[in-house]
């Protein structure tokens, strides 16, 4: 595994880029969580969480259909879209919310760009009785408007953020801002593996029971390790934590899939990792899609949860060190794998997760039948139907 | 002693700020001068930035007008602060966002601060924690790497303050830049614990706009900052800024040293 040291570095990306404001809490953040990861106590509640509220273990399953079709490599599926929410968020919000108790906060804010995080957030604090607040681009209430309702339905306050592109960063920004402006008495719970440390870190870790679990049910439905892991990037959050029991394991390939929009060669595009520069934003030295004076560029992806113009430190480093690989795929072939996986398989997985398949759909035929490919289906796909639909030229009423 | 340090030892000061190519650079450049004949002992030029996490509404739509075309390049505000020099001497910082300076190059940024005549810069998003990467270079050019102390910052002061040059900016209440009625509490005891730890003066900024305010404000510190009330002046009279701030600047200054 990538080892961050005290400042949260991953290679030469991470730390702590923030205003002074920001820096007494997150250090005391950084404090209790390291208390907390050594604490039998916090892993018990956590561990608890997962089990008899989030319904971890998630499966992992053989998808015997794609991998008849495809007429290569054997390809089994994480299916963390059967979490409670639908999707990996929610072992990283249990784990963040356990640490908000610890600390003794009251009140949590999220950012969330398809809502799936702002969701998890916000029934975790149900659970726990929190006060909740979630930041959400414009754009993407718009085009989540289910998953705004949902986050309501829970309790929570969802605050459209109107500034710059009306998206994933934006939100971010204001979310970062509340904080900046309300340290003392609020949690902000990252909802992927990016920002400044400890949050890289912490997300990793909590991402990490995919992997965790998915190389025991590997070795047990095979009796070796997978050839190949593949996972959808946004931040990049769902993909290190597929990745991370099998970083060590050299001969496993690691393949993170970004969005990119209407292809590598457009402006509209979310392909961080094949087009971007290495930069600082978000409190994070990583790489982000930028122009020559650095200023973050405005991204599309028809994902809501992808169109985010950096990625996570240590993807950062692992794509420096080509420990993992990055590809891209277009919306295109994105919304084809959404129509293809629910006809071969039954499964209506999120827009993020068709990134993945749709790699999968591209590499299992170039692999041979005895080699074996994980890939994480990081969230199930209904809040995506009536996008798809409109994408597709239908109409419909949700 | 640096420029800065020297030219605001020992007197209360007025730092205004404006930001750059708001609505060009020419403005820009008038802007800077009418702040400094209004009286002004330093002024901020903020480099437009397209995700200002820092600053409230005021700044982030200035930054908006600036970044009409986002291609706009860092050189070209440089050269700007080339042509401020021809016609004054007050001492000049960049307020930077660290990106800016990751994608021009720290070795050339800290060179052009030098060569077009820029004393400090402030970055509100490099902590000192972060700084060791830049500061030889700005240390090379003799350009001031300036460090804000907020309310929260506690028992950070010390660590802070000691790296600290130029002066020492709190910020006066927590949250982003703008308009504000009410400021921190604690912020007399914070520049105690500030002055207890360095001889650089300390400069209260964020929020102020009133001369009430700056007078209010400059009783317990060495000076003020105010940026949003002079961007919004900018705002409200776009190429036409310079005299109206040439005369808040003589207005707050009065109130200031009164
Ligand atoms: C289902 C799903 N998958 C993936 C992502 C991308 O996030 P990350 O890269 O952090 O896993 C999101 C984000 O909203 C999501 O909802």
């Amino acid at each position: 595994m990538t080892n961050e040291n005290a400042k949260g570095r991953f290679g030469r990306f991470g730390g702590q880029y923030v205003p002074e404001t920001l820096m007494p809490e997150l250090n005391k953040m950084a404090a209790a969580y390291e208390e907390a990861k050594k604490d039998p106590e916090f892993q018990k509640e956590y561990a608890d969480l997962l089990a008899n509220y989030a319904n971890r273990p998630s499966i992992l399953y053989y998808a015997k259909n794609m991998t008849e079709d495809l007429g290569g490599a054997q390809v089994y599926l994480k299916r963390e879209d059967l979490n409670h929410t639908g999707a990996h968020k929610i072992n990283n919000v249990i784990g963040q919310v356990l640490l908000a108790k610890r600390m003794g906060k009251k009140r949590l804010i999220a950012e969330t760009g398809a809502g799936q995080h702002g969701v998890a957030t916000a029934t975790i604090a149900a659970l726990f009785g929190l006060e909740c607040e979630v930041f959400m681009g414009k754009e993407d209430t718009d085009r989540q408007q289910l998953n705004v309702y949902r986050m309501e339905l829970l309790g929570a306050k969802v605050h459209p953020v109107t500034s710059g592109t009306m998206t994933l960063k934006d939100a971010v920004n204001a979310a970062l801002q509340d904080f900046a402006a309300h340290p003392e008495e609020t949690f902000y719970v990252m909802g992927s593996a990016t920002g400044p440390h400890p949050y890289p870190m912490m997300v990793r870790d909590f991402q990490s029971i995919i992997s965790e679990e998915s190389k025991a049910q590997i070795l047990k439905k095979t009796g070796k390790l997978p050839d190949t892991i593949v996972a959808c990037v946004g931040g990049g959050s769902n993909a290190i934590g597929s990745f991370a029991n099998f970083i060590d394991d050299e001969g496993v390939q690691l393949i993170g899939v970004e969005a990119a929009g209407k292809g590598l060669h457009s402006q509209d595009t979310a392909a961080t990792l094949e087009l971007g520069q290495v930069g600082v934003f978000h409190g994070m030295k990583s790489v982000f899609l930028q122009n020559k004076s650095g200023q973050i560029n405005p991204v599309y992806s028809i994902s809501a949860g992808l169109d985010y113009p950096g990625v996570g430190p240590e993807h950062a480093a692992l794509a420096e060190t080509k420990r993992a690989e990055y590809v891209g795929i277009t919306d295109d072939e994105a919304v084809a794998a959404f129509e293809y996986i629910a006809k071969q398989e039954g499964i209506v997985a999120a827009m993020e997760s068709c990134h993945a398949i749709a790699y999968v759909q591209k590499l299992a035929p170039t692999m041979s039948k005895d080699q074996v490919i994980i890939c994480t289906v990081s969230g199930r796909g209904d809040k995506d139907v009536a996008a798809v639909a409109k994408y597709q030229g239908v109409e419909i009423n949700e | 002693m640096s420029k800065i340090q020297d030219a605001l030892m020992g007197k209360k000061n007025f730092v205004a700020f404006v930001t750059a190519n708001d609505p060009d650079l020419e403005a820009t450049v008038e802007n800077v001068v009418a702040l400094a004949k209004g009286g002004a002992d330093l002024v901020e030029i903020g480099i437009p930035f397209s995700d200002p996490v820092a600053d409230g509404p005021v700044i982030q739509a200035a930054d908006v007008r600036a970044l009409k075309d986002p291609d706009l390049p860092i050189e070209r505000i440089f050269e700007a602060v080339g042509k401020v020099r021809e016609k004054t001497d007050v001492p000049l910082a960049f307020l930077v966002y660290f990106n800016i300076i990751v994608q021009y190059g720290y070795e050339r940024f800290a060179a052009d601060c030098a060569k077009y005549g820029i004393d400090g810069l402030i970055i509100p998003d490099l902590p000192t924690e972060e700084q060791g990467e830049l500061r030889p270079y700005t240390d090379e050019e003799n350009i001031d790497l300036i460090s804000l102390v907020t309310t929260n910052s506690g028992e950070r002061i010390p660590m802070i303050v000691e790296k600290a040059q130029g002066f020492v900016y709190l910020v006066s209440s927590l949250g982003v830049t703008g308009e504000r009625t009410t400021f921190a509490k604690n912020l007399k005891e914070v520049v105690r614990d500030v002055k207890r730890n360095t001889e650089l003066p300390v400069f209260i900024g964020f929020g102020i706009h009133s001369p009430e305010q700056a007078k209010e404000m400059a009783a317990i510190a060495d000076g003020v900052i105010v940026g949003s009330a002079c961007v919004a002046i900018c705002e409200q009279y776009g190429k036409e800024a310079a005299p109206h701030l040439e005369a808040y600047a003589k207005e707050m200054v009065a109130a200031i040293r009164g």
